[in-house]
């Protein structure tokens, strides 16, 4: 095959020794892009499951997919409804497609730049994880967020959340959502308020969303019909809005394997028990579905929350801490008045309490086990 | 009849027909590196003639357990690798087969003590192996029971219950020789309800045999497995454990009093033209058998595909191995391999067009199939690890040599063939295995 051939035939400038040594990291990512390579078992079991991580991580990307197309399609359809203006599907499309590419361009380019450099450093094949990353990224900001503030974001996520711990897979909290926060705090005007979710908007048009309406005092009657916000023709950020591409991607999620369904499953009961308590208890009067409507819950919960890295590692660990996450995302909403959305915050804080739960579990299996042990010893004393 | 759940079996193309020839091998070689911690020290040298049953060397770090030769004949070589450490003795066979005559005995009439020495004298007592480590039994121990797969779950292994068939008398003495070493339980796990009552009917002398009947997906003729469900093994205790051919050679040894070295061996692979089963002898040498391979770029590997050993150059039979596999070397590329459907592959994931038919036969190659990465994904272990056990923490513990951690995790309990699936199914590639042994290795060490 040429291909094969062409590869076959410039490999040796990319060895060690070679003139483009120094670039040896990018020429294996595309080799490996375009060919599993023919290494064979040298130790251990003589024969492999043909799942990858550059698959798993792949479907994570095909999942998001249409996130990924109604986001484009709705931030045009955002902006052409605050000026009033009748416009066609496709120039909806391409006005959405006019804002996402330049996002991607810079996601891609400053993240996947720095994991190659790293990469080339470390002497290691370049990690698929970045491509689950810098997908996710664009898909958690307001349209018009400015280019150099995206920039900076990726490449804090990227050095200070993932590359100083030793890499993908070695990273405490999640990257993307390590970007957004850094943006959230670092410019608030920016990234917050009920101006910025629409893209180029109209003065005179409000551009609330869901939780920005309820922050300032607004009732559940005042909300988009649900239905709006189950499909999503409402300002957020890109990806966030419609629900039934959220879940369109979960179903692939969980039919692949790839997510945990224990996390996906227990984030929405924990928003749910708690959601209910504070209705019951008359602290709050939004429903708690309303909870999986609004905001960047579900988004959370589906491609956030179930990052294997930064989530709990035991199947009961799991439960645990997607049921946190979405009792901390309502109790966020409820409670605090300062943010209106919780579901960022509270991953970031179950990805640091992660490790604390996992490690409790493996405490009880650890007593139970030395509890056999002291038992087995008084047997044999006798 | 005691059913395990987690485990997944992998179909492959070429398991063996039940149809068994002979296979007198030229040249039979004893390699210490089939046992963990043997350091050998010679008895014989080159040209020497031996018997079955002639020591060939003892071990240094326990000068009490011998190895004999399986066949007669003279020692053609003594291989030696780095630092003149003894790689194989190799002896060429005459054929003949004379034998030492230990001398044939009743073994429920016989003390332990007894046992024990006429099992050490004829080098039979290397079959038997203890937890943890899976070092050779030290015949100083008293170990808390002893355990005997009967069958063997592994990709194409051999069908332990037609291996055996006529071989019940050496059978029942095997398990009453056994049953003379430990105050505990001897127990004899089977998978078949036929095998199970034929070895009720044996009418064993000794009262401390448990028969149990396992039901289940590989893992659960391992002996870790068995042995998790029946007695899990504690913090300082000790337990043997063999296999079913094994417990024939230590029956036959009192029986007939001499060595009994004979090994029937599954031929399995996509690759044998026609995969039987061969009577042969420990340490064969198999290159007689590879006209029987159809192709030339092919792994040959004694014992299974998940946890045996490449033999392509020096050919022997492994010293615990009973099954030959002969699969296709995976050295080629695949153009898109990560997204193509793969339906011709095999995988545990639903990811991917071979996930819908997960049952079918397949022709497997080395190929690892993607690149090696951190321990990412999680979850996935577990469903193939019937253990009370945190699998990927206990990996981690072991990549990290916490000995403590370890130990609080369970690692008394396993061997590194339990994670053998685990291996197999891991999208990071990681070495799990080889860590695994090495964590144990460090820990006989240290404990010793």
């Amino acid at each position: 095959m040429g291909l094969r051939k062409f590869i076959d035939k410039i490999k040796p400038n990319f060895e060690e020794g070679g003139k483009l040594y120094c670039f040896h990291s990018f020429f294996d990512a595309m080799e490996t892009f375009f060919y599993v390579p023919n290494k064979v078992t040298l130790n251990g079991a003589h024969v492999r499951d043909a799942v990858d991580m550059k698959r798993n991580m792949i479907y994570v990307l095909i999942a998001l997919i249409p996130c990924f197309l109604f986001g484009t399609w709705n931030i045009g359809y955002q902006h052409f409804l605050s000026h009033a203006q009748e416009v066609t599907f496709w120039q909806t499309f391409g006005y959405g497609l006019l804002k996402v590419i330049p996002l991607y361009l810079v996601s891609y380019i400053v993240g996947l730049g720095i994991e190659i450099v790293f990469a080339q450093v470390r002497k290691e094949e370049v990690n698929e994880g970045y491509f689950v990353t810098g997908f996710l990224i664009p898909l958690i900001v307001p349209a018009d967020i400015p280019l150099w503030m995206l920039a900076l974001a990726v490449a804090f996520a990227v050095i200070i959340g993932k590359e100083v711990f030793g890499g993908s897979g070695m990273n405490i909290v999640n990257p993307a959502l390590l970007a957004r926060a850094f943006l959230f705090f670092s410019y608030p005007s920016q990234m917050s308020g009920d101006n910025i979710w629409i893209a180029e908007k109209a003065d005179a048009y409000s551009g609330a969303t869901p939780l920005g309406t309820l922050l300032n005092g607004g009732g559940v009657d005042q909300l988009p019909s649900m239905m709006e916000m189950f499909i999503g023709t409402i300002p957020g950020s890109v990806g966030e809005t419609s629900k039934i591409a959220i879940l369109i991607g979960a179903l692939f999620l969980l039919l692949t394997g790839v997510a945990s369904l224990r996390i996906m499953l227990s984030t929405f009961v924990g928003a749910a028990a708690l959601g209910l308590l504070f209705t019951a208890i008359g602290v709050s009067d939004i429903p708690f579905y309303y909870h999986y409507l609004m905001g960047g819950f579900m988004f959370g919960a589906v491609f956030m929350a179930t990052d294997p890295v930064t989530a709990a590692q035991t199947n009961k660990g799991k439960v645990i801490y997607g049921f946190l996450i979405g009792a901390m995302a309502v109790l966020i909403r409820v409670a605090n008045p300062g943010y209106p959305e919780g579901m960022m915050l509270a991953i970031l804080l179950l990805n640091v309490f992660a490790p604390l739960i996992d490690y409790c579990v493996v405490a009880m299996n650890i007593s139970k086990r030395k509890k056999r042990w002291a038992k087995a010893e008084e047997r044999s004393a006798k | 009849m005691i059913k395990v759940k987690k485990g997944i079996d992998i179909h492959l193309v070429g398991e063996a027909k039940k149809e068994l020839k002979n296979y007198e091998p030229k040249l039979c070689a004893v390699k210490p590196h089939d046992f963990i911690g043997v350091v050998p020290k010679l008895h014989v040298v080159e040209g020497d003639e031996v018997k079955v049953g002639t020591v060939l060397f003892h071990n240094k770090n326990n000068e009490s357990i011998f190895f004999t030769s399986p066949v007669s004949g003279t020692v053609k070589a003594v291989v030696r690798g780095e630092k003149r450490v003894i790689l194989q003795v190799v002896i060429e066979s005459d054929g003949k087969y004379e034998a030492i005559d230990f001398g044939k005995a009743d073994p429920s009439k016989l003390s332990r003590e007894q046992v024990i020495d006429k099992m050490i004298q004829s080098g039979t007592w290397t079959m038997l192996r203890q937890r943890p480590y899976s070092t050779i039994a030290n015949p100083q121990d008293k170990p808390k029971c002893i355990a005997v797969s009967m069958f063997d779950t592994a990709p194409m292994a051999p069908d332990n219950n037609f291996v055996i068939e006529n071989q019940y008398e050496a059978v029942k003495a095997g398990v009453e020789a056994l049953a003379k070493m430990t105050d505990g339980v001897v127990y004899l796990n089977v998978n078949s309800s036929a095998t199970a009552k034929k070895l009720a009917s044996l009418n064993f002398s000794a009262k401390n045999i448990s028969i149990n009947e396992f039901e289940g997906p590989h893992p659960t003729g391992n002996i870790s497995t068995q042995l998790n469900v029946l007695s899990p093994i504690n913090k300082g205790e000790v337990v043997w454990y063999c296999y079913a051919q094994n417990l024939v050679s230590i029956g036959n040894l009192f029986i007939n009093g001499t060595y009994d070295s004979r090994r029937t061996i599954a031929f399995t692979g996509s690759e044998v033209k026609d995969p039987v089963y061969y009577q042969t002898r420990i340490g064969a040498e198999l290159s007689g058998l590879y006209n029987n391979i159809s192709s030339d770029n092919v792994r040959i590997i004694s014992g299974n595909v998940l946890t045996g050993t490449k033999i392509n150059g020096d050919n022997f039979l492994g010293f615990y191995d009973s099954q030959v596999s002969v699969i296709p070397e995976g050295n080629h590329y695949q153009l898109f391999g990560w997204l193509a459907p793969n339906f011709k592959k095999f995988t545990s994931t639903n990811t991917m067009g071979a996930s819908l038919c997960k049952k079918s036969k397949k022709v497997l190659d080395t190929n690892l199939n993607g690149g090696v990465r951190p321990l990412i994904m999680t979850g996935n272990f577990e469903k193939v690890f019937p253990f009370d056990i945190y699998p990927m923490q206990l990996i981690k513990a072991c990549i990290i040599k916490d000995i403590d951690q370890m130990e609080e995790l369970g690692i008394y309990e396993i061997d590194a063939e339990d994670f053998a699936l685990c291996e197999v199914i891991d999208p990071s590639k990681t070495p799990i295995q080889q860590i695994v042994r090495e964590s144990l290795e460090m820990l006989r060490k240290e404990m010793n």
